[in-house]
């Protein structure tokens, strides 16, 4: 038997850049929310909620990054200089809100220029992450082994607008986080917030769907052509089920519901926008095989990856369960 | 404008400058990790609380240190694709497969337990806690296995072979990962690691005795810190003298350029101790040299001939000046770490360890000198394997990806304000944590709570656990 290597690898690395969207949506989107909230004592409640497992979610970035290295290294070189702008901004608004996570704390004057940090790397973190979506998603021009566009051609009111959708998104994930972790004043908040949210990002769903197919042939042909549209038809059926769970658990308020469902509707949208790719990893031009290494670099890494990513999810999922239940704000201490 | 400066050079100084910031943070919390698992290990043994008090009053400092780490870590996972495109698409099949084992058996590993570590005693309980820190141990040790195999790999290529795209594919992963210089570098770097975290420990415990000779835990972590002055200096002198015999052997260019020696010396070369590289006459300016030394130390042989920079090409020349003095400053840096073990173990004997003013005065001196010493070693290795990223294989030149020269510029002037800005900022509130002195019932953490507060920082708030010493740890007043 002979294993399709290229296609698990895709697969995988699919993965580790799904779990990096969730996992470190809810905490960038908690830093989206800081300005949002009102007192000190509730952003200590709001960051101490992610600061055992940011540096966790973040890791799942270095895995997505380092793994295209490691398995689709023509990718990688394609791919990074194409975005080479919005790629660097993300890197330095993260520098910016991981070390706000260490600095806020020790300093009352400087606290509030952390908390600003915070804020504002985890927005611009968010929004170049959807710039570098969209631009990826709109295609990159390539010449032999390498990309051959301009240094501005990430820049489009798509790729823009990707960006405003992915924050609105986070915010979404970080306000039904929220309401899950917190009590009281935040989760009022979070409530409050999430029911501005939900609905526009669903909408901001719906418009880069139905761009998305005027972009390029290729991909009104994966949504719209016979037989690909029975694959492809059951992901708006689940996103409008998510969105009435969303909706209903919000106006109950119901504290899981909400963040499952906001997180189903990221998971629906990453596969919708597999669907729109495959083949492809570089659209329109570098496929998975084109892109891969050879098959015994594939194998080396996989045998680690089978052994190691199961324990990973254990141990991280540990991890969460040995700080499950309500965040206390610092406040409620005195 | 500067005509001259080209997208090369500037992507070069780019990585210069953030891996440079970068290597600062795993050399300190490898050694941290590892000292932190030791003193939880203790007090788990012996149950004394001064173990713990240390171990709670550095696990603060970890925590700054350890996300100023991981933040800057992350350019460099993306750096190698932005900047080094061609190096990338090449190398990847070698070296992108070992960084994935890095990621998925030590970030992962590091990361998941960091907070079960920082936060979780309590709730975890003693044991879990102790194998939680291990663990984080453990990561940073394996972070440094593969990496520095990634890089050894990049000296000293091994097990390759090439394919019909031009990318080096491998032949065999055994040979790839314990490439020739690989056994040398890890060792030296690890050693480098303990030591340079050694002397961080023992100046901060130097400047605490320095006020009040009595406090346990300062005395606790001087004396631990001095005793791995005594132990490691030695070893890492060795190591260091193992590896440049490696190196001699695998990259005789950057022997040469180290050494001084422009020419070659058919009948035992001198060790050149102090002078001024010449590069445009290509000589050593006032030379201070002991004849027969240098063939000695690499050889063990003072009249095996050594061959200069006369037999290599121009072209291939690295630049001499700046290994010259690199590689000084950290063989210096290394006699005096073993120079004030020494003078600590006499003090030792003499029962005067905890009654010893200039030893602590000297001791707070070196406390920062790891860090130059590992600066110093990194750029030696690094900048000489120059004009090369692979060894003999892929130029530099040739590993860069094309991009405007305004687009790096720009970028490498965003890193240089962005990091010197915030990784000030960390330092200084780093330097703040050391210059409180530990005591007992260093607060730990917020005991039931997941909260930062009570352990990174002491405020207010958790007074309540009546210990009525929170307040003057003074970090948020």
């Amino acid at each position: 038997m002979t294993l399709d290597l290229p296609l698990i690898w895709a697969g995988l690395i699919a993965f580790a850049v799904l779990a990096y969207v969730v996992l470190d949506g809810f905490d960038l989107g908690v830093g989206i929310l800081f300005p949002l909230v009102q007192g000190e004592a509730n952003k200590d409640e709001m960051m101490n909620s992610v600061a055992p497992v940011w540096d966790g979610n973040e890791t799942w970035l270095v895995l997505g990054g380092g793994g295209l290295f490691a398995v689709f290294p023509l990718a990688y070189s394609i791919i990074m200089p194409a975005l080479y702008a919005p790629i660097i901004i993300m890197l330095l608004a993260l520098v910016f809100r991981g070390v706000a996570f260490e600095f806020r704390w020790k300093t009352r004057r400087g606290q509030f220029l952390w908390d600003w940090a915070f804020a504002f790397g985890s927005t611009v973190a968010a929004f170049a992450q959807g710039v570098a979506l969209g631009a990826l998603v709109q295609g990159i021009k390539v010449e032999g082994r390498a990309y051959a566009g301009g240094w501005w051609d990430w820049l489009t009111p798509f790729s823009l607008f990707t960006g405003a959708a992915l924050v609105v998104g986070y915010a979404l994930l970080g306000a039904t986080w929220l309401i899950l972790k917190t009590e009281d004043h935040v989760q009022r908040r979070a409530y409050t917030i999430a029911f501005w949210a939900a609905p526009l990002t669903l909408a901001m769903i719906g418009v880069v769907s139905l761009w998305t197919p005027f972009l390029n042939p290729l991909y009104a042909a994966r949504w719209f052509g016979w037989p690909h549209i029975l694959l492809a038809i059951p992901v708006p059926l689940l996103v409008l089920a998510s969105a009435y769970l969303l909706l209903k658990g919000l106006t109950e308020r119901r504290e899981t519901s909400p963040f499952l469902a906001s997180l189903s509707l990221f998971v629906l949208s990453f596969i919708g926008i597999g669907i729109s790719f495959y083949p492809n990893i570089v659209p329109h031009s570098v496929t998975i095989w084109d892109a891969a290494a050879p098959d015994n670099s594939l194998s080396f890494l996989l045998v680690g990856a089978v052994v190691l990513v199961p324990l990973i999810l254990g141990y991280t999922a540990y991890s969460y369960w040995v700080f499950r239940g309500k965040v206390k704000a610092v406040g409620g201490y005195h | 404008m500067l005509p001259d400066i080209t997208a090369l050079d500037l992507a070069r100084m780019q990585f210069a400058f953030t891996v440079s910031f970068h290597i600062i943070f795993p050399v300190f919390s490898i050694g941290l990790a590892s000292y932190l698992a030791v003193l939880n290990g203790l007090h788990l043994w012996t149950g004394k609380a001064v173990y713990l008090d240390l171990f709670n009053y550095w696990k603060k400092i970890f925590a700054v240190a350890f996300g100023m780490g991981v933040v800057s870590g992350i350019v460099m996972s993306y750096q190698f694709g932005t900047n080094w495109s061609v190096f990338s698409d090449k190398t990847g099949p070698v070296l992108g497969p070992l960084m994935g084992y890095e990621v998925l058996s030590a970030f992962f590993l590091e990361a998941g337990f960091l907070g079960v570590m920082l936060f979780g005693r309590i709730r975890v309980g003693e044991r879990l806690h102790f194998f939680a820190t291990l663990m984080v141990a453990a990561g940073t040790f394996m972070s440094a296995f593969w990496i520095l195999s990634v890089n050894s790999w990049m000296q000293t290529p091994a097990g390759y072979g090439m394919n019909a795209e031009g990318q080096f594919i491998v032949e065999s992963w055994w040979a790839v990962i314990f490439n020739p210089s690989f056994p040398y570098r890890l060792v030296h770097m690890v050693l480098a690691a303990y030591l340079t975290t050694a002397f961080v420990v023992g100046g901060v415990g130097a400047l605490h005795l320095l006020h009040d000779r009595n406090n346990q835990g300062a005395r606790l972590m001087f004396s631990m810190a001095m005793w791995m002055a005594v132990v490691v200096a030695p070893l890492q002198i060795g190591a260091g003298d193992a590896h440049g015999i490696n190196t001699l052997e695998h990259q005789p260019a950057k022997v040469m350029a180290m050494e001084g020696h422009y020419d070659s010396h058919p009948d035992g070369a001198p060790l050149i101790l102090f002078g001024i590289p010449n590069p445009t006459e290509k000589r050593i300016d006032y030379a201070v040299q002991i004849p027969y030394a240098s063939s000695l130390i690499l050889k063990h042989d003072p009249t095996a001939p050594l061959a200069g920079l006369d037999t290599i090409d121009d072209a291939l020349e690295p630049p001499v000046a700046i290994l010259f003095w690199t590689f000084r400053l950290m063989v210096g840096i290394g006699f005096a770490m073993l120079g004030l073990g020494v003078w600590s173990l006499i003090a030792r004997y003499r029962r005067e360890l905890y009654n010893a003013p200039w030893l602590y005065r000297a001791a707070i001196l070196m406390g920062p000198s790891g860090f130059v010493a590992v600066l110093a070693g990194w750029i030696t290795t690094e900048v000489g394997r120059q004009p090369y990223t692979v060894y003999g294989l892929l130029t530099t030149a040739q590993s860069a990806s094309s991009i405007d020269a305004a687009a790096v510029g720009t970028s490498l002037v965003a890193f240089i304000v962005v990091y010197f800005t915030l990784f000030s900022a960390g330092l200084f509130y780093i330097f703040r944590l050391m210059n409180k002195p530990p005591h007992p019932g260093e607060p730990g953490l917020p005991v039931d709570e997941p909260v930062r507060a009570g352990g990174i920082m002491p405020a207010p708030a958790m007074d309540a656990d009546g210990d009525g010493l929170l307040n003057d740890q003074g970090a948020r007043a």
